[in-house]
């Protein structure tokens, strides 16, 4: 990491991973959303991880979370001058699911409800089996956001694809569009939907999940503004995750926060992208699962396409 | 048509024609209760169920992340499809100068009232969050068919309501200035407002002729539209099934079909019990028989396109997807609608015999049918085979089947427009009194005579 980590913005990165899971640094206090506050001492927080905890309220700054409006405002715009793309290596993926675990709890997610789901695939009938993870695809030509009657889904400049579940009306039409199973919708109550009752929304992580709205992965834009990379990028143990910029052409791997030339990556490895005959250009890139570093376990669950 | 030159003449034969044609207004009797005290019933339990829904959410239904689109959806175009006789009978058939389809194009506009209608009705009920329905207006994109759907299904709604309008008018006044000894007095003082003071002077049937020949050439482009863009709603996807050029004619082919056999069936209750023998005729529906028999045989080269070749070719993705309806789990529901559904009716309709009221109507009625489970096979099974494996959820999740929730409010819609079409038939005549009495050979000013 020292050799390649010169750019400001792998910096930041790396400095943040260190922060993750300590509950009462300031610095994570101020990120915080507040839940409720009582005229005594104690009151509630929502850390950015998802965890609810109870601390001293001399302890606290006054948060600098945006309000709902300015949230959507800068949600809608993305990042400035950033262009975020993800390169998957299938070779490292042992189907640990760090990644999905981590997901569901960072987007307060039901557990049948996956913005990253690890696939059993297998591409032809004699083919070997690999794991797959699947995120949003992040398309430059989203067939999800067209559909949308209400711009409530939409593509950011910085290249995320975001939902706004302020304004969804919960017409299922993009998910009938994505062509990559991306898309979940909030059947029911979300996960915890009483704990989080009153918290302001935020738009770059969608959550809180509202019933009744799309969800899907946002490539964890807010952990994106705070210089941090998304959460399955993070939790990820096997170095399967390269996360970056392409307009930096660099992207870093969540496990060993190394960070190498993106095109270089790709063009070495043979990258693909799925279905590109779709031509819907996603920002997922997959590198072939050659030389596997784990054996396939455990039955194909259900052929391709079948 | 033969002019009747006899004034007496002309007045019996008119006030006879008032009193067959008003008697679904004037009759009143303890199956009329039953049916609305059947129909409320049915309506209210629906209400119930969405009441439910709209609590809990979505999830009550089947419905489910991969199979997002349910039964709801396959019934919005199931009504869809209905609603489109309206445009077929009282614009398209009249422009092109036809005149037995006359008596028959009031009912076409009352099944394609309730259709449209609840077509509407059903989409909201279908949403995750119908209380942000007014984010259509607000937020509406333009790109997105959805708000063509919403545009044309209110622009069509609102031209059949006028055609159903338009016509009614001399009736309207007929009936206020005849049957004011007949009718409760709240019935008369709404056709009196309804009427807008029609005198009956030459004047004003000119204005109404021009205004329908105006309206009858608008629904076409609108009516082509509604089902058009209902659907590109799948055709705009890129899911197997669905990813076809075909399907906006396809749409259009098989909603003659259901809204035909819609009509024939209103048709047939309004010839039994409202005793309209001489008016729907044998001759209506042995005609009705002819273009339905039409109709199907346009949808059936349709189907055949539509499954025959890529089913040729078995590409992957499509080939799942027609193995699935050939032999898989959809086959029985998939060679109904085929064969007892569209295949069966163009041969038995051939004969005379099958086209003579009762069996027609028998038919007619399996016919529409079969053409709701076509939409519920457009639907659903495209839905069930997305790309990608389906993994890591409940089962449940993988196959679609409706829950009784869902029916119940499924069936809010079809008791919905079966009260709208009823109360339309108990308000107003459902034949024009007018055009038909006039065809009969009566002047004009008879109409206008006050007694």
């Amino acid at each position: 990491m020292e050799k390649n980590s010169r750019r400001s913005f792998m910096k930041t990165l790396g400095a943040s991973i260190g922060v993750a899971g300590v509950a009462a640094g300031s610095g994570l206090l101020q990120s915080c959303a507040r839940v409720e506050s009582n005229t005594g001492d104690k009151i509630k927080l929502l850390t950015s991880s998802g965890e609810l905890v109870e601390v001293d309220k001399a302890q606290l700054k006054p948060a600098d979370m945006p309000s709902l409006a300015e949230n959507q405002k800068r949600g809608r715009a993305g990042i400035p001058g950033k262009s975020w793309v993800m390169v998957i290596d299938l070779s490292k993926c042992r189907n640990a699911r760090e990644c999905m675990k981590a997901c569901q709890n960072h987007h307060q997610l039901r557990p049948e409800q996956h913005h990253i789901n690890v696939l059993q695939m297998q591409d032809a009938e004699h083919t070997a089996p690999y794991y797959m993870p699947k995120p949003c695809q992040h398309c430059d030509n989203p067939p999800c956001t067209k559909v949308c009657p209400v711009n409530a889904t939409f593509k950011r400049d910085d290249g995320i694809v975001l939902i706004d579940n302020e304004r969804c009306i919960g017409c299922r039409f993009c998910i009938a569009a994505c062509p990559y199973s991306a898309r979940v919708f909030n059947w029911f109550e979300p996960r915890d939907a009483e704990k989080y009752a009153g918290v302001t929304y935020n738009i770059e992580a969608n959550v809180p999940q509202k019933k009744g709205t799309i969800s899907k992965c946002l490539f964890s834009a807010d952990r994106l503004r705070d210089g941090k990379l998304p959460s399955c990028v993070s939790a990820c143990p096997n170095g399967v995750y390269w996360f970056g910029d392409r307009n930096e052409d660099a992207v870093t791997n969540g496990t060993t926060k190394e960070t190498v030339s993106f095109s270089e990556l790709i063009k070495k490895n043979a990258a693909y992208t799925l279905m590109e005959e779709l031509g819907t250009k996603p920002r997922v890139y997959y590198l072939p699962p050659k030389d596997r570093a784990f054996p396939f376990q455990g039955e194909i669950e259900n052929q391709h396409k079948s | 048509m033969n002019k009747i030159e006899s004034p007496a003449e002309s007045r019996k034969l008119r006030d006879k024609i008032l009193a067959d044609l008003t008697r679904s207004i004037t009759k009143k009797d303890e199956l009329t209760r039953f049916w609305f005290f059947l129909l409320i019933m049915f309506f209210i339990v629906g209400l119930w169920g969405w009441i439910i829904q709209f609590r809990t959410g979505l999830g009550v239904t089947g419905m489910r992340d991969y199979v997002s689109w349910g039964m709801y959806i396959a019934n919005f175009v199931f009504f869809v499809a209905v609603s489109l006789i309206g445009f077929l009978i009282s614009s398209a058939l009249t422009l092109l100068k036809i005149s037995w389809s006359k008596p028959i194009s009031r009912v076409a506009e009352q099944v394609a009232i309730a259709a449209v209608a609840l077509a509407g009705v059903i989409i909201i009920m279908d949403m995750g969050r119908p209380d942000r329905f007014l984010n259509v207006f607000l937020h509406g994109r333009f790109a997105s068919p959805i708000i063509w759907d919403v545009t044309v299904v209110t622009t069509y709604l609102a031209i059949s309501v006028l055609l159903f309008y338009l016509p009614l008018i001399p009736d309207l006044a007929l009936m206020r200035d005849h049957m004011a000894d007949k009718l409760p007095k709240w019935k008369i003082k709404l056709y009196t407002i309804m009427a807008l003071g029609w005198k009956g002077n030459l004047e004003q049937y000119k204005i109404i002729y021009h205004s329908m020949r105006i309206l009858m050439l608008l629904i076409i482009p609108v009516g082509l539209s509604i089902h058009t863009v209902t659907s590109w709603l799948f055709a705009a996807t890129l899911r197997s099934g669905w990813d076809t050029t075909i399907l906006g004619p396809y749409f259009v082919a098989g909603a003659f079909v259901a809204g035909t056999a819609a009509v024939i069936i209103v048709m047939f209750i309004y010839r039994v019990r409202y005793k309209l023998k001489d008016y729907f005729e044998d001759l209506h529906f042995d005609y009705m028989g002819k273009l339905l028999v039409f109709v199907c045989l346009v949808y059936l080269y349709f189907n055949i396109n539509e499954y025959l070749v890529p089913g040729y070719k078995m590409k992957l993705g499509e080939g799942i997807h027609l193995r699935e309806l050939f032999v898989g789990n959809y086959s029985v529901m998939f060679w109904f609608v085929q064969l007892t559904g569209l295949v069966l009716p163009i041969v038995l309709l051939l004969f005379r015999f099958f086209r003579k009221p009762f069996p027609i109507m028998v038919i007619s009625f399996v016919v529409l049918i079969a053409s709701w489970l076509k939409r519920y096979i457009i639907v659903i099974p495209t839905l069930e085979h997305p790309f990608l494996p389906v993994q890591n959820v409940p089962d449940h999740f993988k196959h679609y089947s409706p829950t009784s929730t869902e029916i119940m409010i499924t069936l809010f819609s079809f008791v919905s427009a079966m009260l709208i079409i009823t109360i339309l038939a108990k308000l107003f005549p459902v034949i024009t009194i007018w055009e038909y009495a006039e065809e009969k050979g009566i002047d004009k000013k008879y109409f206008s005579e006050k007694p």
